[in-house]
């Protein structure tokens, strides 16, 4: 109609003038378009390479370094970070065992011994053992599910600023000597106003804040990610199954920390403004606490152990040259597991004096939640039953793995009995039987798969020999130092005591203990020394140096900034094996922004192409802002009021829309 | 061959350990109903698991030493979906198996609890105990007011009676614990909690406060002494007794500086003046077999030492160092040794 004569146009009517309108701009859009430099046949190889790597490289300098939303930096710095606050955790475990390596001794007094069991677990638990979880996840999920960055770049970085902070605020108030010394669970009365003056508790409690704030972010993200940024054709049946213990992983946390941000700033109400959620005399009740800090506590175990799984699956997988026997019956366990886990926050809490016919069934469901773990060990184990394992580092995790968790899983039967558990409760039996599950059920599979997915990171193998030599130390290490606690916790030693007596028999485990703590740290060590060793001196890695099934080896070693150069589709579970040469792939999308597709939740069909936002300093801003009212909030409740005016500026800034200039296309704002 | 013994190893040492000790405090010491049905239940537990652990690492080793190592990584092409045909239901086999252990330990779980509190019916006498930073206060009830007894730090106990230990707390939450005797029961404050104990074997046991109660947790100890019927009434007749005016005049100055001096505000001894209630009660502090809650043995040395100096004895603890000249301290000394 482009031949309408004036006159005749303006004698339309309106809607036919504004149809007309409509129809000349979108095809002068449609021209524009074409303009639009797209990934396809006609842009590939080396030269879509330098425009995609013009397009999705982060600004230079110490600006770029802190404006980045790039999801490998960020994980780089989640996992880094998290080891860093593992080797200051182990250290104050360090000085606990020499402590306790001599009954009634004098080398460290109770108070400075309280201090540094606190620091331990909450280090350990808030610090390590989740961030590491996350920062991994962060890192490799894009990139095994074939998409190019995460949903919420942004708030991906600002979820790791406020871990950082959240770190920091713990560790400083520990050098200072006001750190926590209330025990990583801060029971009260102990932690309330009465028995904690000072700030130590406070402190311990805004760290919490911190992290959850943190957790949660991650979480989004990590949610978001999975469900919608797979590539064409992952459906969910497909999808790897370190993908769905993350999903798995990501949605307890949104369950389990709204428990626990409520429980901590109640208790900052109770200390900062004289509320009495907690205060017994004045209607309050002690216990509170206990359930709503045991309904995000149990849960947290999983947080931490559910990601493991799915390291374990990977490895076990790769190694055994064979997807895990019956794929199914693991994400059902993943998933009941996750469901279970909401259930049996009582078993922390036997004592306490609850009615004693409904312990039987926090008894029966604690118990419950061995039967999808079992299954989950039967598939691992059928999986290296039909296929031919090969014994090199991550897989020799795998079995340590094996041998160990599931002693830390018979003890954790054993105490879901009400009767044993009455016993075994807050004694060394537990101590044992939790670093089992944690140390052998996480961390084994986390050393495990930092070697397997090393070389993806950084480009280089770890060495294989000291691999070997690390994982026996670590194993016997470990061993050596826990086992020996079974014993001393059926002989009468409680936990969290500073010293002990000499005659009571706990002698000898206690030194067993603690020379296996020093031959465990020593392979810790050493897993770092070849981390460090191996980025200078490994070998190169080629893309897929273990000859793995998933899509985080299609790509280089270590990964382009903008992960693939072209989506990659899927047609089976274990796309590399099963596509001779090149993987198939998606085209289209624009080079000139960043871009990433996203595709349906289940059956990951292509749904929109979806903008990336671009780095930004605003979410390190704002991580600053709200770190400065969580910690002013400490000291005076009007920080809140006058805390949130930074806040809202930074957070504007943040997300202030983008200009609205005419775009050839249609943007999702 | 080496990982089998690894994996067996470890659990020789708790053997040992299980057989060699006195268990003073420790959950094998048997002296109690409650402690033998703990430990009947345990060893099913153990014998359940030890089952479900051997057949998990039997299936380990089978599977490593099934095809010999793999040399390269190749992938067996059009083969890698391949599974044993055997497999899914040997799976399902395992989900059962799991299954009918956990029902099984569930009921085992169930009845002991029941047992436990069947046995602890019928009580002869109560106890009230109640737990503040870091001491147990303790008070034997009875419905004559003149025949009440209240003690610290130390509970007797007579063999083969039901007693009902009523759990209170003035701070914060502590944990009564003998494991010699019977699991624990948390002291909290605002609320009543209670366990009944059947002692069944004479003798001297210790407990110590299970949950983290602040600075001085690892000493909060009690020592329960378990004693015949009769020894027991006799004990309790002694405790009915006021302290006896002290003799010799070194324990008299003693006496004069703890009733009037500051000893008093927070101690009480019968017949005396001295009527704190925030501190333990010292009324027969000599005839106990501890000092500070189980911080050390009595002993005259011992005595010198902790009301010269306690706070460098047990740090953090609510009893002041006491700035006394060495005449006092004798004196205190000497006087308290008199309260047998």
């Amino acid at each position: 109609m482009t031949d309408v004569r004036a006159d005749s146009f303006d004698a339309m009517p309106a809607e036919e003038r504004e149809r007309i309108r409509v129809e000349e701009e979108n095809r002068r859009l449609a021209q524009e378009r074409k303009k639009i430099a797209r990934d396809g046949p006609k842009l590939r190889g080396a030269k879509l390479e330098a425009r995609l790597e013009a397009t999705w490289r982060r600004p230079p300098g110490i600006i770029g370094w802190l404006a980045t939303v790039d999801h490998k930096e960020i994980g780089r710095r989640y996992i880094i970070t998290a080891l860093l606050f593992l080797a200051l955790g182990g250290v104050l475990a360090l000085a606990m065992r020499l402590q306790l390596a001599r009954p009634d001794s004098a080398l460290i007094g109770a108070e400075r011994y309280n201090q540094i069991f606190t620091m331990h677990g909450s280090t350990m638990m808030f610090l390590f053992a989740v961030p590491v979880m996350e920062g991994v996840g962060v890192y490799i999920i894009p990139l095994m599910l074939g998409t190019r960055s995460t949903a919420f770049p942004r708030l991906n970085a600002f979820s790791y600023f406020m871990y950082l902070f959240g770190g920091l605020l713990l560790w400083v108030a520990f050098v200072l000597n006001i750190g926590p010394d209330v025990g990583w669970f801060a029971y009260t009365p102990l932690s309330g106003p009465q028995f904690s003056p000072g700030k130590r508790a406070d402190i311990w409690a805004q760290m919490i804040t911190f992290t959850e704030v943190s957790a949660l972010a991650a979480a989004v993200v990590l949610v978001c990610t999975i469900l919608k940024a797979r590539a064409p054709g992952m459906t969910l049946a497909r999808m790897p199954l370190f993908a769905w213990a993350m999903l798995v992983q990501a949605v307890m946390i949104i369950f389990a920390m709204p428990a626990i941000a409520l429980c901590s700033s109640m208790l900052i109400s109770d200390r900062l403004i004289g509320t009495n959620f907690y205060n017994a005399a004045e209607h309050g009740d002690a216990l509170l606490w206990q359930h709503l800090f045991w309904f995000f506590g149990h849960p947290e175990v999983y947080i931490i152990f559910i990601p493991a799984t799915g390291f374990v699956s990977m490895i076990t997988e790769t190694f055994c040259r064979r997807p895990v026997f019956a794929h199914a019956v693991v994400v059902l366990a993943l998933i009941s597991t996750g469901i279970l886990a909401f259930g049996l926050w009582v078993h922390h809490m036997f004592a306490t004096g609850l009615p004693r016919v409904g312990y039987s069934f926090y008894t029966a469901a604690s118990m419950s939640v061995s039967i999808p773990t079992g299954l989950q060990i039967f598939c691992w184990l059928a999986t290296m039953w039909d296929g031919r394992p090969r014994f090199q580092v991550p897989m020799l995790y795998v079995v340590g793995f094996i041998i160990t968790f599931v002693i830390g899983g018979l003890t954790g039967v054993m105490v879901a009995a009400v009767p044993l558990d009455l016993q075994l409760h807050d004694t060394y039996f537990v101590v044992a039987h939790f670093h089992y599950v944690l140390i052998g059920g996480a961390v084994f599979p986390l050393l495990g798969v930092l070697t397997y997915w090393y070389p993806k990171i950084t480009g280089r193998m770890m060495s294989e020999t000291l691999g070997k030599i690390t994982f026996w130390l670590t194993f016997i290490g470990f061993h050596m130092t826990f086992f020996p606690m079974h014993w001393s916790g059926l002989l009468g030693m409680p936990r969290r005591v500073y010293t002990y007596p000499a005659g009571l028999g706990l002698e000898v485990p206690n030194l067993i203990s603690s020379i296996g703590a020093f031959v465990l740290a020593t392979a810790v060590l050493l897993f770092v020394l070849n981390g460090l060793f191996s980025l200078y001196r490994g070998a190169i890695a080629t893309p897929n140096p273990w000859g793995a099934s998933t899509l985080e080896w299609a790509t280089s070693s270590p990964p382009p900034v903008y992960n693939f150069a072209h989506i990659p589709v899927v047609e089976s579970d274990t796309p590399l094996w099963d596509v001779e040469g090149e993987l198939p792939v998606v085209t289209g999308l624009r080079v000139d922004e960043k871009e990433t597709l996203l595709t349906t939740v289940v059956a990951a069909t292509p749904d929109v192409r979806e903008p990336i936002p671009a780095a930004s300093l605003w979410p390190f801003i704002s991580a600053i802002a709200v770190g400065i009212v969580f910690i002013a909030s400490i000291f005076s409740p009007w920080a809140l009021a006058v805390g949130v005016i930074p806040c809202a500026i930074a957070l504007t800034a943040w997300f202030w829309p983008k200009e609205l200039k005419r775009h050839p296309e249609p943007v999702i704002s | 061959m080496t990982w089998r013994t690894i994996s067996i190893a470890p659990i020789l040492p708790l053997l040992v350990g299980a057989c060699s000790y006195q268990h003073y405090q420790s959950d094998f010491g048997n002296g109690a109903v409650e402690d033998t049905q703990f430990l009947t239940l345990f060893w099913i537990f153990i014998a359940v698991c030890a089952v479900m652990y051997l057949l998990v690492i039997g299936f380990l080793f089978a599977s490593i030493a099934r095809r010999g190592r793999a040399e390269a990584n190749v992938v067996e092409v059009g083969r890698h979906h391949w599974s044993h045909p055997l497999m899914r239901s040997t799976l399902m086999g395992w989900g059962a198996l799991i299954g009918v252990g956990l029902t099984g330990l569930a009921i085992a779980s169930f009845f002991t609890d029941r047992s436990m509190a069947k046995a602890a019916t019928g009580e002869k006498l109560s106890v009230t105990l109640t737990g503040n930073q870091w001491w147990w206060d303790i008070v034997y009830n009875s419905a004559d007011a003149s025949k009440t007894v209240r003690t610290a730090n130390e509970l007797h106990l007579p063999v083969g009676m039901p007693t009902r230990i009523i759990l209170h707390s003035s701070d914060v939450i502590h944990s009564f614990w003998v494991p010699s005797l019977a699991g624990k029961q948390d002291l909290i404050p605002g609320r009543e909690n209670d366990i009944t104990i059947v002692p069944r074997k004479i003798g001297i046991y210790r407990g110590q406060c299970a949950e983290y109660c602040g600075a001085q947790h690892a000493h909060m100890a009690l020592v329960v002494v378990v004693d015949s019927y009769p020894d027991f009434l006799k004990w309790w007749q002694h405790q009915l007794q006021p302290a006896p005016m002290p003799t010799n005049p070194m324990a008299m100055a003693g006496y004069k500086y703890v009733t009037s001096g500051p000893c008093g505000a927070c101690h009480h001894i019968g017949g005396t003046p001295a009527s704190g209630l925030v501190a333990p009660d010292l009324t027969h502090l000599a005839s106990r077999k501890s000092l500070a809650a189980g911080t050390l043995p009595m002993s005259e040395g011992n005595l010198y030492g902790w009301v010269e100096d306690a706070q460098s004895l047990k740090p953090g603890v609510k009893m002041p160092t006491l700035a006394m000249e060495p005449k006092q301290l004798h004196a205190v000394v000497a006087y308290l040794e008199t309260l047998k």
